[in-house]
């Protein structure tokens, strides 16, 4: 038998390795699915997280790596501010939507004129729309002690909801032959957001992203505000009698990775997915919650983890296209993934001893 | 519009079946001591599995049992990681619904489009796991209150460190409490499938799972709390169908954010109270989502 | 006297520290047998090891007369061990008649039970309403609750840890009286305490350990409270020095400060007035629980009171924010050293910034300087003598002695006006405590006022020059603390808090 025994402080070995260990074993026990489900599992490892990367398709893959990773590391910077605090923002989807909405609804008001102040608009409305929605739940946290983990959630499904709206009613496209979705922002120029370097999938979301990457570093190792951010989610009586004020820094958590994810959602529906229709939450919000905990809500590793998550996507879509692997493969791969980082974190916090007898 | 009340009160059963389920399976749980997330993932789990079975069996009963059984497998990958290597309970849980709505979209493809084979009935007109539904809510509340097993699994869930100290096995019971939500949330998914849409869809819990994790809260941790949310509930979703029935003027897509923002309203409405009110602390077990270490 | 218990050869190592070492001794059936050991000797794990929560790596034990090695309480308790612990192993939300369902093997029904506790109960006067929630119960009811709920399973030795340490002084004679009258039953009491005054008055025997070992059984009537302490610490005592102090101008008024009511756990202050000089030494006694907490929470900042409530030096800083508090010179250091006045997992580095980020100028203009961070961290560890590898150690791993010395260091170097400080020495070695107890006194030697919040009498009586009691959120007037006695403290610290009234028939 084994016993464990707590560490004072994670040592930097485990913190790195931890994530290594478990991409690693996801792959073994992604092989051995694989090989059940009566595929060759070395094949399909390798279509996943190899070909897309350097395989015979690769000049058309490795762009989308940038323009899936994007998003997924912006919504994640702002979720490892709140996570580091025990604020548990797990709405980012939600957030996304309603970001999206409100940065195209000032496109379709704005249409068909043309003026340059219309994308700097979006931005600000995408950024304020995602602000909003997570200021509910940090409102109702703040006024009423209402657990933010469930009214986060249940504004992902309203969220949606709302979005499935607005595709069959208020921004349904009135050229659109009557189909649900609103106008393709990509053919609105002045509202569009284009790649920027023709083929390497770069886009303003992805340069937000890694300015929020780099201010999200200097806030969290240089800034107080990092500082009361991290002690307040390791011993919250200590950040009170440093001076912490709790509910500023939920509403700053919730607030700030809100608007992280609406600015998420206003790039992605002005750019890669061009509208808004019924499905537009492609689940985003909730991967970003496995790039934060995969990259360890640290800056550098969300920047690993988001490009991982995004090569996973990208390597399921070949998987299908070229095994029929199932399409669900990458949710099932990413479900793993978190189940083995979170066990394999043990070692992180723990000394495994042989238990004496 | 004529609504028959008796009519709308069965209906009003059936809808509030599968959260019933769940929360009380969840309320078990959070008394002792555990936060499971993964309702939402045991529940999906549970919807496929009892549908695969009872489909491949023309036998919804034993999907019901195939349901638990995938609902407790589910749970014990989150016992295994938030109990013996002390993961953090809040990243298991969303892990385990992630997962499970992954594994659930994987395996699904096959029975999209499958019928569902008629469930059992039961006395009244309502069919059986109604009723069996309705049982487990004294039986639980007897089992907590009324037994030993019930006095220590409160025990750990209030204390875990004294009830440790006193020599009570504190994971084993934590084990045994989330296999049984696990089960509760399997047979609250199968319900879904089986019973209530008779088909298998892709996420067709939406949000079911989350929903009974807010009516524990709103319960109070009390079984009857739980009969009277999950009632509320599916209350709240049977009046939405029916104004979409009778072509209310109001989108359908806003109609249906009727159970989610009545679920924010409850929990508001509950934390204020507790917030507000004279009962302090609240009813939530004392070890609730703490992890437990014992050095020996 | 038949030997009940006994011990041979007892060892026991966790990582890195030899907690028990070739311990032997034995306890007589009807006596009250002394442990008695300064904190970290190794009285904790030597109990855990009889009552089965720790095995032991050596040495067996005999019970009556068979070999004892309970796997789990459970075992030991059939054994016929019980024991109360220091921190009480109750659960709150449930009834009195539960939680002593719970520590009995096999409970009678309900109403069975309930008439058994009031039976017992009665019978040592130690009245108890079974239905009652533990939530409800002060201190020493809830103890009742532990001692009955060991009394109703007939053990033969009853182990008691620190029972005193949260019981006035007039309710410990009423323990003490209920304790006997068990011994006088034949039952054996093992009392773990490092308090020598009342293990001179009220036990038979004591065994002393020091650094894991037994060093020796003695009667500890023929020893003096000093011999006592030169075998428990192993050499004299320093001697503390008092000198060089003369109190000055007022530096910090108090007046009508309370808190709201029902929030948390704790208990509300209720109008709580002091004045306290430069130079002095202000002691505020009072058992656990009856508002300390709260007390420094409304001074450190962490809870803002109504206005005029707390004024440093004329100015008034009741709404002011911890961290306004300290730029104008009120610190403090709570009694929780692990999660309130540090960050366990935190280096003492970054643990400096909690508190010295502006007095230090540690964290200028929001932007945290972490050079100046570990000088200040790496000044207090040589100022103090912190034994630590060094200042980007997490603090989590340094012992309670040098984290609490790394605590009070970091405030003390933070020049204060005034220094508020709840417990300083509590779980603290010998060696420790007077380190920090003479960081004090120098502290306010040079001119600033000191307030020390402890439950620890001895410590209160040495250090402060005027002494009050905090009893259920209210604050007794001062009194000098020259020439005053136990006796008069107890009164002051609330008397037995209406347990006299069982014992003594009126």
């Amino acid at each position: 038998m084994f016993r464990l025994e707590p560490r004072a402080s994670a040592p930097l070995l485990w913190q790195v390795a931890t994530p290594v260990l478990a991409v690693i074993a996801t792959m073994i026990a992604g092989g051995i699915l694989f090989a059940a489900l009566g595929f060759d599992p070395v094949a399909a490892i390798r279509t996943i997280f190899w070909d897309p990367l350097f395989g015979p398709a690769a000049s058309y893959s490795r762009p989308q790596l940038l323009v899936k990773a994007g998003p997924l590391i912006l919504i994640a910077c702002g979720l490892a501010l709140g996570f580091r605090a025990g604020i548990w923002n797990i709405g980012a989807e939600g957030q996304y939507i309603i970001g999206a909405i409100c940065g195209a609804a000032v496109a379709l008001a704005a249409y068909p004129a043309d003026a340059f102040w219309i994308f700097p608009a979006m931005i600000l409305a995408g950024a304020l729309g995602g602000w909003a929605w997570g200021m509910i739940p940090a409102v109702l946290r703040n006024w009423f002690g209402a657990s933010e983990i469930l009214v986060s959630l249940m504004l992902v499904y309203v969220a949606q909801k709302i979005a499935a709206w607005m595709a069959f009613g208020p921004m349904k496209n009135p050229e659109g032959f009557n189909f649900p979705g609103s106008r393709n922002l990509q053919q609105y120029e002045p509202a569009s957001n284009p790649e920027l370097i023709a083929g390497t999938g770069l886009h303003w979301g992805v340069i937000v992203a890694g300015i929020a990457l780099l201010v999200t570093w200097f806030v969290m190792s240089r800034h107080v505000l990092g500082f009361h951010i991290r002690t307040a989610g390791a011993a919250p009586r200590a950040a009170r009698f440093a001076g912490v004020r709790p509910e500023r820094l939920v509403a700053l958590c919730l607030g700030v990775s809100g608007a992280l994810a609406g600015l998420a959602g206003l790039f992605e529906v002005a750019g890669p997915a061009g509208q808004i229709t019924e499905s537009f939450g492609s689940g985003y919000g909730f991967t970003a919650i496995i790039v934060a905990f995969l990259g360890r809500l640290h800056p550098l590793g969300i920047l690993l983890a988001g490009l991982l998550m995004a090569l996973t996507y990208i390597g399921g879509e070949l998987a299908q296209l070229m095994l029929q692997l199932p399409a669900a493969t990458v949710q099932v791969f990413q479900g793993m993934l978190l189940f083995f980082l979170l066990g394999f974190d043990v070692l992180t916090r723990y000394r495994i001893r042989r238990r004496h007898a | 519009m004529m609504i028959d009340p008796i009519a709308v009160f069965v209906l009003l059963l059936g809808a509030a079946t599968p959260i019933l389920f769940a929360a009380l399976g969840e309320l078990v749980v959070e008394r002792a001591g555990v936060l499971n997330l993964g309702v939402e993932g045991m529940m999906i789990g549970g919807a496929l599995a009892g549908f695969a079975a009872a489909h491949a069996t023309g036998s919804p009963a034993l999907g019901f049992v195939a349901a638990a059984f995938a609902g407790v497998a589910l749970s014990m990958i989150f016992a295994f990681l938030s109990l013996y290597l002390l993961s953090n309970q809040v990243a298991t849980g969303l892990a385990l619904t992630l997962f499970g709505l992954g594994l659930t979209a994987m395996f699904g493809k096959p029975y999209e489009g499958v019928k569902a084979p008629a469930m059992m009935a039961g006395p009244l007109g309502l069919n059986l796991m109604i009723w069996l539904g309705l049982a487990m809510v004294p039986v639980v509340w007897w089992a907590l209150t009324r037994t030993r097993p019930g006095l220590i699994l409160r025990a750990v869930g209030e204390n875990h460190d004294a009830a440790h100290a006193l020599g009570y096995p504190v994971r084993r019971v934590r084990l045994g409490a989330i296999a049984f939500g696990g089960a509760m949330a399997g047979m609250g998914g199968a319900y879904i499938s089986i019973a209530t849409v008779l088909q298998w869809t892709e996420g067709m819990t939406a949000g079911a799972g989350w929903i009974a994790l807010a009516i524990v809260v709103f319960a109070q941790w009390n079984p009857w709390g739980v009969l009277a949310g999950a009632w509320l509930f599916g209350g709240v979703t049977v009046l939405q169908l029916r104004l979409q029935a009778a072509g209310v003027a109001v989108p359908v897509q806003l109609l249906s954010m009727a159970p989610y923002l009545a679920t924010i309203l409850v929990l508001v409405l509950i934390s204020a109270r507790q917030k507000f009110g004279r009962s302090a602390g609240g009813a939530a077990p004392g070890s609730l989502g703490r992890p437990f270490h014992a050095l020996r | 006297m038949t030997d009940i218990f006994r011990a041979e050869g007892l060892g026991k190592t966790y990582p890195g520290v030899r907690a028990n070492d070739d311990i032997s001794f034995a306890v007589a059936a009807g006596e009250i047998h002394a442990l008695l050991g300064e904190n970290g000797a190794g009285k904790s794990t030597l109990v855990k090891m009889i009552y089965g929560l720790v095995r032991p790596d050596e040495g067996r034990m005999i019970f009556a007369g068979h070999p004892h090695a309970p796997a789990d309480p459970r075992a030991a308790r059939a054994a016929g061990v019980a024991m109360v612990f220091q921190h009480f192993s109750l659960f709150d939300a449930l009834t009195v008649a539960e939680n002593i369902a719970l520590g009995m093997e096999n409970p009678p029904p309900r109403a069975e039970l309930s008439r058994r506790i009031a039976e017992l109960s009665q019978g040592y006067g130690l009245p108890l309403n079974p239905a009652r929630r533990i939530a409800t119960l002060s201190a020493g009811e809830r103890q009742r609750v532990e001692i009955l709920r060991c009394l109703l399973q007939n053990p033969r030795l009853l182990i008691m840890d620190e029972p005193t340490s949260v019981l006035t002084p007039q309710e410990a004679e009423i323990l003490f009286a209920t304790l006997r009258q068990l011994a006088e039953r034949g039952t054996a009491i093992l009392y773990i305490s490092h308090k020598l005054e009342e293990i001179r008055s009220h036990c038979d025997r004591a065994t002393i350990l020091r650094h894991g070992k037994v060093v020796g059984t003695v009667d500890p009537r023929a020893h003096s409270a000093p011999e006592l302490a030169a075998m428990m610490v192993g050499a004299e005592m320093r001697v503390i020095d008092r000198s060089g102090r003369n109190p000055g101008a007022m530096v910090l008024a108090v007046a009508g400060l309370s808190t709201p009511a029902g929030r948390s756990e704790g208990v509300a202050l209720k109008d709580v007035a002091l004045r306290l000089h430069a130079g002095e030494i202000l002691g505020i006694g009072g058992v656990a629980g009856n508002g300390q907490e709260e007390l420094l929470s409304a001074l450190s900042g962490e809870i803002a009171t109504a206005p005029g409530t707390v004024m440093l030096e004329s100015a008034d800083l009741s709404a002011l924010p911890p961290e306004a508090r300290r730029r104008a010179g009120l610190l403090s250091a709570p009694e929780d050293r692990l999660g309130h006045a540090a960050v366990p997992e935190f280096s003492l580095t970054e643990n400096t910034l909690l508190t010295a980020g502006s007095r230090q100028n540690l964290i200028r203009r929001g932007l945290i300087d972490h050079a100046a961070a570990r000088n200040f961290a790496q000044s207090v560890i040589r100022a103090f003598d912190v034994r630590t590898p060094g200042p980007g150690t997490a603090a989590g791993a340094l012992s309670g002695g040098n984290l609490q010395k790394f605590v009070i260091g970091r405030e003390v170097l933070g020049n204060p006006r005034v220094l508020v400080v709840n417990q300083p020495t509590w779980g603290v070695d010998a060696g420790a405590a007077a380190a920090i107890r003479q960081a004090l006194l120098d502290l306010a030697a040079q001119g600033a006022g000191v307030i020390v919040i402890s439950q620890d009498l001895d410590e209160l009586l040495e250090l402060s020059d005027r002494f009050c009691a905090l009893n259920e959120g209210r604050l007794s007037a001062p009194r000098p603390t020259e020439g005053l006695s136990v006796a008069e403290i107890g009164l002051m610290l609330g008397g037995a808090h209406g347990m006299e009234v069982a014992h003594v028939p009126a």
